[in-house]
């Protein structure tokens, strides 16, 4: 047996299910954004999967997931400086506790 | 063969990391098992001969991210409340489970167009002349650029005491 291309693509699948579980039952806001990491994680397999196997003279998934792993450090920088800011005013980052905006 | 036995390796690492991230009550101990997770998915991107990408991953996932998310861990005070799910744990549980199971199906499934060429090594020249090059993404790269500028300016601003 060898490696196809829909091995990665369900591996990614599996990393995408686990980090959108995480994402949307969790109470802290820290757990949900590492599990939005995984989530991104997921989604850099399966470009570089199909950039490897559907297309590999052109290089073109490796692009994105270059741009996508630059959006995830600008994602996470601004996210944990909110998360901090909140932690500051409120002294708690229970996302059911945070819902000023909430109507 | 060896190829193989080192892709199971990986998966099963970065599955079991990621169900550890999202289960394990202490949050200290989940954010050390993303950094496994990411680890693996480096793993992953030399298996699929994307060398230069691993290397980015290792540096800035395994490296920035995972040192920011510890650093916030430890400024909030967390480890002390621990992970806990909220109300809706058993609904997303279900749903997600139907999306994994859905996406599994259509993955396997589809008829993929797999080409069998024989892919490009090293990447590192071929990406930066696909990045820099003539009809590349050097738009896309001066954006990166202002998206960053913007993001230390915005945690700048945000974390600035009053």
């Amino acid at each position: 047996m060898t490696l196809g291309l829909e091995h990665f693509l369900v591996l990614s699948s599996v990393l995408f299910a686990i980090g959108l579980y995480g994402a949307l039952s969790k109470r802290s806001a820290v757990v949900i954004l590492m599990s939005i990491e995984i989530m991104l994680g997921a989604v850099s397999i399966a470009m570089v999967a199909f950039s490897r196997y559907v297309v590999p003279a052109l290089l073109i998934g490796q692009v994105f997931t270059i741009f996508i792993i630059v959006v995830a450090a600008a994602e996470a920088t601004v996210g944990l400086a909110i998360i901090i800011a909140i932690y500051r005013r409120r002294e708690t980052i229970d996302i059911t506790k945070i819902d000023l905006m909430k109507w | 063969m060896g190829l193989e036995i080192a892709f199971w390796i990986l998966a099963i690492t970065a599955v079991v990391a990621a169900l550890a991230v999202v289960s394990l009550r202490n949050i200290f101990r989940a954010a050390l098992c993303l950094i496994l997770c990411f680890l693996s998915i480096a793993g992953i991107f030399v298996i699929l001969s994307a060398d230069f990408l691993a290397a980015v991953q290792v540096l800035i996932n395994v490296g920035a991210i995972a040192i920011l998310i510890i650093l916030a861990i430890m400024l909030t005070r967390e480890v002390e409340r621990g992970s806990l799910p909220n109300k809706m744990q058993f609904p997303v549980l279900a749903s997600v489970a139907l999306f994994l199971g859905i996406a599994v199906f259509a993955v396997i499934r589809t008829p993929w167009q797999v080409s069998d060429l024989s892919p490009i090594e090293p990447t590192t020249t071929e990406l930066a002349n696909k990045l820099f090059g003539e009809g590349g993404f050097i738009l896309p790269v001066e954006i990166a650029a202002v998206l960053l500028l913007a993001t230390i300016i915005g945690a700048i601003v945000l974390m600035r005491e009053r």
